[in-house]
């Protein structure tokens, strides 16, 4: 199967589409964005693949009768023992890893040997974190740097109290290897890890063995070509891809809103380091851009330096401000100047919930500046990028937004972090194929 | 990079200028000679030269510290004295060069001026400035206030006003510290090279309405601006300078060649753009580059008119000293009202059949800046071309984000050339 | 009334971003009209004389949001330009009849080109003044400027404006200078009276209601003020500077005073007493209002200082005249002129042993902790010196 890949190098993540010959989407993913973009955007291309396996799992299993209501089930099932599969083989190079780096460490500085510690480390890790992939189990992340670290975290601190050795020694360790076992790419056996996971699957199961293995087979049989691949993102220009392979993100994005939702004719996209308004016409070509000037002030940063001061996740933000009443005024979005507005408010007596409410408020209404800048709202209107998610930010833009240019129409995909991402891949099939209208073969 | 850059005869014969003059400038306690310290928009500098004065524009001293990276030390040094990180960099380039000895680019010291000639246009900061420089050397100020005009056009009151204080005031001065006494001859024969050399350099200048310029109006512009900007604008080597450089874009038309630019020659046009706003000096090859590997060749700028809109009309008319020179000052780009540069830059774009207006927005420059967006929206309003804004500053090294600029550059042309392969299909 | 009712009243007028005391008062009769202008100064008599109520835009203040302000303005310009334009893109001052916008920086000058785009149909007029001060030179020039700025309001009401008219509204003008003197003079020397919050939003006042109206609040503040039995604190004197153009949130105005400073003079809202002296009302209106500006007028950053030695004399000499012990420089973040003025006046300060501070704010500063530790620190320092 012929297939087209975007790839959009965010600050903080990066994220790839699979579009198939017709534009059609069949997978995405999602991973952080390391220090090392090649690497970032490998995985995420790998990530994007696993999706797109997913998908043509659901297809080929489709097609049998007696599969209809199980389907779903099956196909978690069997992602979840695949996530498995794949979490285990980078837990046993992180394993491998930090023997090393611990070997390498002892030699350097003729310390004490570690490799009873680790041993016991990795062997507590193993299981514990087996159970993070049970049936129901809920995983904060999936990134394997979270899972992977908080864990160690917890059992390298009770096995550094028991053997008397020093946890930061082994803190070390970990920081060092988790380095090199992230930027290392990712194996691509990953046939074999969804037949082991398929075999997990089918023996706790009373499906139909041979049908099931048979479609699963045959989908696996469909080689997924990736022909064309295009390059988006603040991290493109570092992507060992030719010049015609990159495309600007405020392209990718125009035209990724544009294919989410035909009518826009607005984007608003907040990302981590800098936030931008796009005006998009009918065929979703960029007609007008405005992103925030040199100052970063009110992008998403800014709220995960707000989490970070309060001493909080990210995503806890969001609840906490929409428990306020009355949001108290911030006029700083200045991220330097931000911490010290929190604690001169806190000071005041302010609650915690309307300050925060307050500060959702400051960023989007930077944010409206950047709009009103690239030419305002005057039809359907889009909103993209992390800060999408955040169900407070949300609320203040939709009422902005009606405040400021009436009643339009306002698009929040729950995906939307994947919009460059596919722009990127459209771009990349106009590209790659012949039978597109000229239009759409635009560059 | 290429080693061996082929210089044509024009680039030469400025080097030698520009040298020459710094070296008569650090000579001058040998010459006896007086230096005016003056600005280049509405500089008078054939009325200072017909006083046998030398002129000094503390500017273009920031501009040759910031190509050369001495800007940034310099800076640092001034807010350690207590100015502000939001003022005019130029200004602090400028007091920091002092502070750390006030050496010429030449390597030598700079003498003190004998005059700060304060003819202040288009720019508050000017004002100030030189009553800092004031505060520093104590030496004798002299005003020339040059009214702005807020309503897009000079009037009587305005003109009488320039022409009595020059006359009042300013002659009155330069002829109190040169010791020589004014010749209104001298003054016209300094004023007719002037026009002599405007009249090649708006040839130069409107050479980009060519299509495939056989310059770059921004970058490039700045070379070609040099001299009649500078301290030789009524000077026989301006008009000489310009008969060649003409020749020598005439010849670049002949052969349908593109600009010159530090990469080599422009290898082809893919973008035509206008820009509004003065250059990043720190990093300016940097800059050019990412205009260079793109195809995008400036056709029009309006930095270019910071020292004279001559390409409107004016002229330097010796008939008319004393008002030509009102005339000059009251007419310099940023003298003029953001309703006339909208004119100007819908007009460039027009004329010069650009694919659009890229705004370079400089952070110390407010008299440039400030309006710019709402003047960016106007031209594209009027002409339907896509404008794109970035941001630097102009010597401090500070403000300059290679990323963030070409980032913003690429998406910019890339958005062109997709409203073109849209109106191509339509 | 009472002292409490004269400030409370001042405050809401001082909040009103939708100007309503101006819309009354021309509500009222169908030919009257409403000139605005920015800081620092215009010759009020002039409009007054046309039969208009001047009324000073000062930004958008600290409770206004900014939304398309912001999207018309970098971020390294200060904030009075944006809110400004916010208060006009949000319909605000549709009531307004003309704008003037004073020569004082390059932003504010750019601001007139861009308020001819936003609203073509208006007068509205880059007002220039003399940077040369010599009568026949400087002083020529700026009359025949109001000469032409008179034209301009003469035609937009249809009726001339006669000499008498200005030197009519000139003496009704002396009588506020004169109050506006008093006002600061009594603050001066009795600081626990008059506290600078309600001196502050006392003159604020003066920009929105018509002259008459203010002349006679002030008349009732001084006699309210006087009655005030309030207690003598142990706070220095200090002057605040380079607060010319866009104002400072009220609050770090209170902030100062709680952190132990009298302000005992200040360059806010300046234009209430920019001509320093009465002026004749027997003249030509023009020539005498050239005149006071050339040779008796308030001095800012954003005139040219003739001469080196008078860098910095007005404020020493305020200094003196009020006792004071210390100088805040307190301006807004990017203002070109009050920024690059500031070493100046800090070394002529330095030379003249008067201690000073210096921080900068916006019209909308929300924090107030660094300004109530700095002045607190300085306040602390003087009486040390003391």
């Amino acid at each position: 199967m012929k297939c087209y890949v975007g790839i959009d190098l965010g600050s903080t993540t990066t994220k790839a589409v699979i579009v198939d010959e017709n534009g059609q989407t069949m997978g995405h993913g999602i991973t952080n964005s390391r220090s090392n973009y090649d690497t970032a955007s490998r995985v995420a291309q790998m990530e994007a693949t696993i999706s797109t396996r997913l998908t043509l799992f659901r297809q080929a299993l489709d097609s049998i009768e007696e599969l209809q209501g199980n389907i779903t089930e099956l196909l978690e099932d069997l992602e979840r023992y695949f996530r498995l599969e794949l979490f285990l083989e980078q837990l046993d190079d992180l394993h491998k890893t930090s023997l090393k780096s611990a070997r390498d460490l002892s030699v350097f500085s003729g310390g004490e040997d570690l490799t009873e510690a680790l041993e016991e480390i990795f062997k507590q890790l193993s299981s514990t974190l087996e159970l993070l992939f049970a049936p129901g189990a809920k995983r904060k992340s999936d990134f394997f740097r979270d899972l992977a670290g908080s864990a160690y975290m917890q059992v390298g601190e009770s096995v550094a109290r028991q053997l008397g050795l020093s946890f930061d020694t082994l803190l070390n360790i970990y920081d060092k290897s988790i380095i090199e076992v992230e930027n290392r790419p990712p194996a691509d056996n990953l046939d074999d890890k969804f037949i082991r996971a398929l075999d997990r699957v089918l023996k706790q199961s009373g499906l139909s063995e041979e049908m099931v293995r048979k479609q699963i087979q045959s989908a696996l049989d469909e080689e997924i070509d990736a022909s064309y691949i295009v390059g988006t993102g603040y991290g493109r220009v570092r992507l060992p891809f030719p010049k015609e392979h990159i495309r600007s993100e405020i392209l990718c994005h125009g035209l990724g809103a544009h294919l989410m939702y035909p009518g826009t004719r607005t984007v608003l996209d907040i990302g981590g380091q800098d936030t931008k308004g796009i005006q998009v016409d009918e065929n979703g070509i960029v007609a007008n851009f405005q992103m925030n000037d040199r100052c970063a002030a009110g992008c998403g940063r800014y709220l995960g330096y707000i989490a970070d001061e309060m001493n909080m996740g990210l995503h806890e933000l969001g609840p906490m401000a929409m428990k306020s009443t009355r949001s108290v005024r911030i006029n700083s979005t200045c991220t330097v100047f931000a911490g010290a507005e929190l604690r001169d408010r806190l000071a005041l007596g302010e609650k915690r919930e309307d300050i925060v409410a307050g500060l959702h408020r400051a960023i989007i209404l930077r944010a409206m500046s950047i709009i009103s800048r690239s030419g305002g709202v005057s039809d359907e209107f889009t909103f993209t990028g992390g800060v999408a998610k955040n169900e407070a930010a949300v609320k203040e833009l939709r009422k902005l937004v009606v405040e400021n240019y009436g009643d339009v129409t306002i698009n929040i995909d729950p995906e939307s972090i994947y919009t460059g991402a596919l722009g990127a891949a459209e771009f990349a099939r106009r590209a790659g194929t012949e039978n597109t209208t000229p239009t759409e073969r635009l560059q | 990079m290429n080693t061996e850059v082929i210089k044509e005869a024009s680039m030469v014969m400025q080097k030698e200028m520009i040298t020459r003059n710094y070296d008569a400038l650090t000579s001058t306690e040998e010459s006896g000679r007086k230096i005016a310290s003056t600005f280049v928009p509405g500089n008078l500098n054939e009325l200072i030269m017909s006083f046998g004065m030398l002129n000094n524009l503390p500017e273009i001293n920031a501009i040759q510290n910031g190509m050369r990276k001495k800007s940034g030390p310099m800076i640092m040094d001034a807010e350690r004295q207590g100015h502000s990180e939001d003022v005019c960099t130029y200004v602090k380039a400028d007091i920091g060069q002092m502070s750390k000895g006030n050496i010429a680019p030449n390597g030598k010291p700079m003498p003190s001026p004998d005059l700060l000639l304060l003819s202040y246009t288009g720019c508050f900061t000017f004002m100030k400035w030189f009553e800092l420089l004031r505060h520093e050397y104590g030496c004798e100020t002299v005003m020339l206030h040059v009214p702005y005009t807020g309503d897009g056009v000079v009037t009587d009151n305005m003109r009488d006003y320039v022409v009595k204080q020059l006359k009042e005031d300013v002659i009155p001065a330069l002829e109190r510290v040169s010791g020589v006494k004014f010749d209104i001859d001298r003054l016209r024969e300094n004023l007719r090279r002037s026009a002599a050399a405007e009249d090649n350099l708006v040839w130069v200048l409107e050479s980009g309405k060519n299509v495939r310029s056989p310059i770059d109006a921004y970058f490039g512009g700045v070379y070609y601006l040099g001299p009649i900007f500078t301290a030789f604008r009524g000077t026989q080597e301006a008009v000489d300078y310009y008969r060649v450089l003409r020749g020598e874009i005439e010849k670049r038309i002949e052969q349908n060649l593109g600009p010159i630019t530090p990469e080599g020659d422009m290898p082809e046009e893919k973008y035509r753009l206008v820009v509004e706003g003065p250059p990043n000096w720190t990093n300016f090859r940097e800059f050019w580059k990412m205009f260079y590997d793109e195809g995008a060749v400036v056709v029009a700028s309006t930095y270019t008119k910071v020292g004279g809109v001559y390409d409107l009309g004016f002229r330097h008319d010796p008939d008319n000293p004393i008002e030509t020179m009102a005339d000059y000052c009251l007419g310099c780009y940023t003298n003029r009202n953001l309703p006339t540069r909208v004119d100007m830059l819908a007009n460039y774009v027009e004329e010069y059949q650009a694919d659009g207006l890229l705004t370079n927005s400089i952070k110390s420059c407010n008299s440039f800046s400030a309006g710019q967006l709402m003047m960016m929206q106007e031209v594209e309003k009027r002409t339907g071309k896509p404008a794109a804004f970035i941001e630097t500053d102009l010597v401090d090294p500070r403000y300059f984000s290679a990323a963030n600029v070409k980032n913003r550059l690429e998406s910019y042309f890339q958005m062109i050339e997709q409203k073109r392969a849209q109106s191509r299909v339509a | 009334m009472a002292l409490k009712d004269i400030i409370e009243r001042c405050t809401v007028l001082h909040e009103d971003m939708d100007f309503n005391a101006a819309k009354e008062w021309k509500a009222a009769d169908p030919d009257r009209k409403v000139i605005g202008y920015l800081p620092v100064y215009v010759p009020e008599e002039i409009i007054h004389a046309a039969g208009m109520l001047p009324l000073g835009v000062f930004g958008g203040g600290e409770q206004l949001e900014v939304i398309h302000g912001d999207a018309y303005y970098q971020s390294y310009i200060c904030r009075i330009p944006r809110s400004t334009i916010e208060l006009g893109v949000t319909g605000r001052l549709d009531f307004v009849d003309g704008m003037l916008f004073p020569s004082i920086c390059d932003v504010i000058r750019n601001l007139s080109g861009m308020w001819k785009m936003i609203q073509p149909e208006k007068f509205v007029a880059y007002f220039d003044v003399p940077q040369n001060y010599a009568d026949g030179v400087g002083g020529e020039y700026y009359t025949k400027e109001l000469e032409h700025l008179r034209d301009g309001f003469a035609e937009l009401t249809g009726k001339p404006i006669t000499n008498d008219a200005i030197n009519q509204s000139i003496a009704l003008y002396n009588q506020r200078r004169s109050l506006v003197r008093e006002v600061y003079q009594f603050r001066s020397e009795y600081p626990w009276k008059a506290l600078a919050s309600e001196v502050y939003v006392l003159m604020r006042a003066g920009l929105v209601i018509p002259v008459e109206e203010h002349i006679a609040m002030m008349k009732e503040y001084l006699a309210a003020a006087n009655e005030e039995d309030r207690p003598l604190r142990d706070a220095c004197r200090v002057v605040i500077n380079g607060s010319f153009c866009e104002q400072p949130p009220l609050n770090l105005v209170k902030t100062i005073e709680m952190a132990g400073c009298y302000i005992v003079d200040d360059d806010y809202l300046l234009g209430n007493r920019w001509l320093l002296e009465d002026l004749p009302t027997d003249g030509n209106a023009l020539e005498v209002l050239a005149s006071a500006f050339l040779h008796h007028s308030a001095d800012t950053a954003a005139k040219y200082c003739a001469k080196k030695e008078e860098v910095g004399q007005f404020l020493l000499e305020s200094v003196k005249n009020n006792k004071a012990e210390g100088v805040i420089f307190a301006a807004p973040s990017f203002c070109d002129p009050a920024l690059l003025e500031r070493p100046m006046l800090a070394d002529r300060m330095t030379e003249h042993n008067v201690p000073h501070i210096s921080f900068k704010y916006a019209e909308n500063s929300g924090q107030m902790q660094p300004i109530r530790e700095q002045a607190g620190t300085f306040a602390d320092t003087l009486k040390l010196w003391s």
